[in-house]
């Protein structure tokens, strides 16, 4: 089975958020990168089932510009078994959908995986937009994959509970949380081998982002917290009812 | 032109989070001179579809077809994107949840739309479109301009204000029929949950953290969420720890939440917690130790052990509920 899992190059999750250029663009001074969290825990699983002995190739896909080979080389190093960058800088989701999904064209993969949700943009849209562009069936946030045989077998929560759905190849998907619950982490071995892997580079083929960024804004600054003390916690309450008017 | 509302039902009924989409629907269709039409898939009472009026729907279309009983994002997303095209729709508006985040980018790329989910608040203009965005966690928001002639949004639970707006409504049977390549991936089998509020569509939410001790612990906090009418949710190490479900996990990269109270119990305050959280309007601390970075970011703390404090709390709040 050939699988394409897409990777986010995203700030580390314990960055401070910073603007520059009159709060246009993100403040990269400083920042760490690291792969996107939920495709982290998502390439986790995968790399368990194929060690487990399924028959399976990864390749992990980005869109960026060169800066994202470090998170690509991170990616192998975790095994996964080849890696493909798309040399642009992803400016919306419809337009990291679009660059993948000419990929995909050309592959031949069953599996196109992504995360959840990218945790800078927050869109959660690369998925649905390329099951759309390659009239794929799709589902998302799926909470759990298992393989039986030749059959992948998905469960995705909704409002009500949960819904188990066996993939039909071949298919979109984005997950997360519940793939997996800590990421692999690269080994000795697995860095070395990941220098050899191929790492290939390719041109953006279409340009159609049709949304932009004006401006950011942080959020306002909370007041100071209002201390309830231990020997009268009943004035919280109080405090919730007639001051926040929250109960 | 309309702006066409995906209102999901849930076994025939709406709840306040379609109230929530109808109500921003109806402000946003009063500023660009147009009406609110919804979209709703199986059956619903006459009285249910009334509701909808009463907070701006003008139109409801009422798609009732066998196909469509089970949920598929295909077969679903072509039945929304064939009913804007029908009703000329300029905006699509969608909730940020299971359903709406799956359907909502399929949809957009059949009508060829710009998108922005997560969407905080109207448009703060309309020519250009510009909508204000939750981005980088909740950490930040991004004013996005939407350049397509046709708009999809989906709009973060609790962010809009539920507003009466009484309109007269015409409902209508809208026919369908479904592509049934649209319908190769339905699921096999549908697990009910045990009826527990969820965490994304309760108002007020107790958490609690690793100061907990253990799973054993938590009938205090499930103590305070049954008098509140709340849910219960949690830090990630506690989900991972496997003392709650991996469900109820909330922050960076578990569920990102926005009730009107948080109240977080034996919570450090990490950056990553609070990233899930700090969209919530009232945010209460309870921690034992004072230099707790969540008392930051608090509203409301106290500066105690979780095990004396909440069995007074939860009389006090028991009393509270009592008198009103
Ligand atoms: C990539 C990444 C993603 C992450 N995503 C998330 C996420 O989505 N959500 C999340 O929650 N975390 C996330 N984390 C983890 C996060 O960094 C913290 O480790 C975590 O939030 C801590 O959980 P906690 O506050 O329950 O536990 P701790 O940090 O152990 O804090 C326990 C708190 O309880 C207090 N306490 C102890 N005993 C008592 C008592 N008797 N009474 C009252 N208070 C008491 C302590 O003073 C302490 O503040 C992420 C981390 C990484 C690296
Ligand atoms: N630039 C990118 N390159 C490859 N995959 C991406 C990129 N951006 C986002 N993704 C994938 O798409 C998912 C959803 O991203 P988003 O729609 O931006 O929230 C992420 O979790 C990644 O798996």
């Amino acid at each position: 089975m050939k699988v394409l899992i897409c990777i986010g190059h995203v700030p580390d999750t314990t960055s401070k958020i910073k603007f520059i250029e009159n709060d246009t663009k993100f403040n990269t001074t400083d920042i760490q990168y690291i792969i996107g969290p939920h495709e982290e825990l998502v390439l986790t699983r995968l790399l368990d089932l194929r060690d487990a002995g399924n028959n399976m190739n990864i390749t992990a896909i980005t869109v960026g510009l060169a800066e994202t080979e470090n998170t690509l080389r991170k990616v192998l190093a975790m095994g996964a078994d080849d890696a493909i960058r798309v040399n642009a800088e992803p400016t919306n989701a419809f337009f990291v959908a679009q660059q993948i999904a000419g990929v995909v064209k050309n592959g031949n993969y069953d599996l196109v995986i992504t995360g959840k949700e990218s945790i800078d943009y927050n869109s959660g849209q690369v998925a649905g937009m390329l099951a759309e562009l390659l009239n794929f069936p799709s589902i998302n946030t799926a909470s759990k994959l298992e393989i039986q045989g030749e059959k992948l077998i998905f469960e995705r929560e909704t409002d009500l509970g949960k819904e188990v759905i066996e993939g039909v190849k071949p298919m979109i998907v984005s997950a997360g949380k519940g793939f997996a619950i800590e990421p692999r982490i690269p080994n000795m071995r697995g860095i070395m081998m990941s220098r050899k892997k191929s790492l290939a580079v390719l041109e953006p083929t279409q340009n159609g982002a049709n949304t932009k960024i004006e401006k950011f804004y942080l959020p306002q600054p909370k007041g100071k917290c209002k201390m309830v003390a231990t020997d009268n916690v009943p004035e919280l309450v109080r405090l919730l009812h007639e001051d926040a008017k929250i109960i | 032109m309309a702006v066409l509302v995906y209102t999901e039902n849930w076994n025939g009924n709406f709840k306040k989070l379609s109230y929530e989409l109808v109500s921003y629907a109806h402000s946003i269709a009063k500023s660009i001179g147009s009406q609110v039409v919804c979209l709703t898939v199986g059956n619903v009472s006459n009285e249910n579809l009334q509701l909808l009026a009463q907070y701006g729907a003008s139109k409801v279309l009422v798609c009732k077809n066998a196909d469509l009983e089970k949920f598929t994002t295909q077969s679903y997303s072509s039945l929304i994107a064939k009913a804007a095209e029908t009703e000329k729709a300029k905006v699509l508006i969608f909730a940020s949840n299971a359903s709406g985040e799956a359907l909502a980018p399929r949809v957009s790329v059949k009508l060829s739309a710009s998108m922005v989910s997560n969407a905080v608040g109207v448009p703060t203009s309309v020519e250009p479109f510009v909508v204000r965005k939750k981005a980088y966690s909740g950490k930040a928001f991004a004013d996005v301009v939407l350049d397509a002639p046709v708009k999809v949004l989906t709009l973060t639970q609790n962010a809009y204000k539920v507003e009466e707006n009484p309109q007269n409504l015409n409902i209508e049977d809208f026919q369908y029929q479904v592509d049934s390549a649209d319908l190769k991936m339905l699921p096999s089998e549908i697990i009910k949950s045990d009826g527990k509020l969820s965490v994304s569509d309760a108002e007020i939410l107790i958490s609690g953290g690793r100061g907990l001790k253990g799973p054993e612990n938590w009938g205090m906090v499930e103590e305070m969420a049954q008098i509140l009418g709340a849910g219960t949710c949690c830090s990630r190490p506690v989900a991972d720890l496997g003392w709650r479900p991996h469900y109820e996990h909330v922050g960076q990269t578990g569920k990102v939440v926005a009730p009107n109270l948080y109240i977080a119990i034996g919570i450090s305050g990490a950056i990553q917690h609070l990233a899930g959280v700090n969209g919530s309007k009232v945010l209460v601390a309870i921690n034992k130790d004072p230099e707790a970075p969540f008392f930051d970011s608090a509203d409301y703390g106290i500066v105690g052990d979780a095990f004396e404090v909440i069995p007074q709390l939860n009389e006090a709040f028991r009393k509270f509920k009592a008198q009103q």
